[in-house]
């Protein structure tokens, strides 16, 4: 076990250098100006082009040169020093106020994935090949079509501007009932794979030796189904879930802007509408961070939850 | 999926006769005592059931719309006037204009070929990159594969729409041909790594085979057991991912469209149409539906039909 998590820890270090250092080789290496890649089409103030070359380092040239300031721009991603954007205000500032509001977002989103996505699942395998089965097929098949540009608006037009039953945007500090249908938007997506997860690994699991020695000594079939067959099936469903928190975070670029929620995406989609480079690159690179322990927490959890699953 | 790839490797043999054939794979199918293929099997099904039928409409009038806008609005989609803004439904503008003036139908239409391009291009570049990084992995083994299996971990940790904005980001021309390849090429280079873990894990499968053992013993070199044994087993799958893919990369072009970093003004796109009427849906709300509408049916039909014949091909269903 320990040796799986050192492996894993080792291959997370591995991919924390290699996608930094793509993020970073993308955002400022290669030909042209790299400040005028950074403000995009917008023009450059003399004095953002000298904060942007001290804080940068950008007069030291050649291979040695870039490395120098992968390094630099390494030291300060793991201090939590992201700079200033072209606005001025500090990018640790922003994500600091803008954090607990995607977090609050992502966990409706989620509270609306595990109520209705495994739920629904488990029903759907019961019945297998009942109405409800291919009701809820048919059904997140068009939720998993359906990209979330056209979902998010249209929600948004006809759930709260033509029948006001939500507020169509949360404002400032935005509350429990503003953020409940962007929540149930985001959730949407992972609700249809959550869905699909749980009602394969149940039906599976249905069939297997165990339930039906349970159900030869008589237990009853909510317990066996409640029990014994919930626990086995949820490991693949948790481990989703697990990866989908990290997705959700990184996935509310579009709902957040559409819903006006001034979460971390929407600081993003804004860094992006406004041609502000500094942003988009310290917010991009956290999320990449954010991402990658996901994926980490998620794999170790997935061991400890199935001794069975071993990767050597 | 993988028992689905294992099979539909080495069933593929048959599977592309069965296809190929089409026309004479019923009466084939008919004579009594024949046991049918796995592909005949597939295309049976394929052929009763509805979803695939509407998805593979849906298709082929989204590719038409795409090569002959002409052919479904008389309108041009960049005769705006903005007198008529927001105006209803008159002379062929059966959806009425939107808040620049423009037909709302035809831009509709004509934002067909912008997504279609994208979609199949980067599926295209994508097939390519998937097939050599799979089938090195796959056939050589050792520390060829090691290293290639790495690389495909670090970019499927990479997520798509966060990269495809940093790489974006760099493209500050405006012309609409280097946007459009900007675009296929982005999502090619990040969306090819599903795809090549599937051909991976085909051409494992049909390197033990027999017949390539044989076509070794006959003095085949490494390239044409690749070419000729191993490749037709490992089209089917990939083909069917790549279906999957073109979808999803249609919902990613007009999802960066959306955002700004995608496609720009002068081309017309659905997800810049979507961005556009999102902000006017107060005083009329269809040019904000149709292009959402048309982007839905679309990216929905591709899945709807690599979903189709990746059920029709699992033995696990039947």
């Amino acid at each position: 076990m320990l040796r799986f998590i050192l492996r894993r820890l080792l291959q997370m270090v591995l991919a924390f250098f290699g996608t930094t250092l793509i993020v970073y080789a993308l955002m400022f290496a290669g030909q042209g100006d790299p400040i005028q890649a950074l403000a995009g089409e917008r023009p450059v103030t003399a004095a953002q082009r000298a904060y942007l070359t001290e804080k940068y380092h950008l007069d030291a040239t050649g291979v040695g040169g870039f490395f120098y300031r992968y390094v630099n721009y390494l030291g300060g991603l793991l201090r939590g020093d992201l700079g200033q954007s072209l606005t001025g205000r500090q990018i640790g500032d922003i994500l600091a106020a803008a954090w607990p509001v995607t977090v609050k977002l992502a966990l409706i989103a989620m509270a609306v994935t595990v109520l209705f996505g495994v739920t629904a699942g488990v029903i759907a395998a019961i019945r297998r090949s009942g109405v409800f089965d291919h009701a809820t097929l048919v059904l997140t098949l068009l939720v998993l079509g359906i990209p979330t540009i056209v979902l998010a608006p249209l929600a948004q037009y006809f759930l709260g501007v033509r029948w006001p039953i939500f507020p169509p945007t949360a404002g400032a500090q935005p509350s429990f009932r503003a953020l409940l249908l962007p929540g149930i938007v985001l959730g949407s997506l992972s609700l249809a794979t959550a869905l699909r997860l749980t009602r394969t690994s149940v039906t599976e699991n249905l069939r297997a030796d165990y339930v039906r020695t349970a159900r030869s000594k008589g237990l009853m079939r909510r317990r066996i189904v409640g029990v014994h067959v919930l626990r086995n099936s949820l490991i693949p469903v948790v481990t989703f879930l697990g990866v989908e928190l990290g997705n959700l975070m990184s996935g509310a670029i579009i709902t957040e802007g559409v819903f006006n929620i001034p979460g971390v995406g929407f600081n993003l989609f804004r860094g992006i509408r406004t041609e502000d480079g500094p942003l988009v690159v310290g917010i991009v690179s956290v999320l990449v961070v954010v991402y990658l322990l996901a994926n980490l927490v998620v794999d170790v959890l997935y061991a400890v939850l199935d001794p069975r699953i071993r990767y050597e | 999926m993988s028992d689905f790839e294992t099979v539909a490797a080495t069933e593929d043999q048959s599977a592309r006769r069965g296809v190929s054939g089409e026309p004479g794979t019923p009466d084939r199918a008919g004579r009594p005592g024949r046991s049918r293929s796995l592909a005949g099997d597939a295309w049976r099904d394929l052929r009763r059931n509805p979803v695939f039928w509407l998805s593979l409409l849906l298709v082929v009038l989204v590719a038409a719309m795409a090569a002959f806008p002409g052919l479904f609005t008389a309108n041009d989609p960049r005769d705006c006037v903005l007198s008529r803004q927001h105006a209803g439904p008159s002379g062929g503008a059966i959806f009425g204009y939107d808040f620049q003036g423009c037909d709302t139908f035809a831009r509709a239409v004509y934002g067909a070929r912008a997504s279609l391009l994208v979609g199949a291009f980067s599926a295209l570049i994508t097939g390519v990159i998937a097939l050599v990084v799979g089938m090195l992995a796959g056939f050589f083994g050792g520390w060829v594969d090691a290293v290639l299996s790495r690389v495909i971990d670090i970019v499927l940790g990479i997520p798509l729409l966060l990269a495809a904005i940093v790489l974006l980001k760099r493209v500050s021309t405006s012309g609409e041909t280097v946007r459009l390849l900007a675009v296929i090429l982005v999502l090619a280079l990040l969306g090819w790594t599903t795809a090549a873990r599937v051909v991976r894990s085909s051409v494992l499968t049909a390197r033990e085979q027999d017949y390539v053992a044989a076509a070794r013993m006959l003095g085949a070199g490494n390239g044409r057991i690749m070419w000729r044994h191993i490749l037709p087993n490992a089209l089917a799958p990939a083909i069917v991912v790549l279906t999957i893919a073109l979808g999803s990369f249609i919902a990613a072009e007009a999802t960066l469209s959306f955002l700004g970093i995608g496609l720009k003004a002068p081309t017309i796109s659905w997800g810049i149409d979507i961005d556009a009427g999102r902000v006017h849906m107060r005083e009329s709300a269809t040019p904000l539906i149709v292009p959402s509408v048309f982007l839905a049916l679309t990216v929905l039909a591709f899945i709807m039909l690599g979903d189709a014949v990746r059920d029709a091909f699992d033995p696990k269903l039947r």
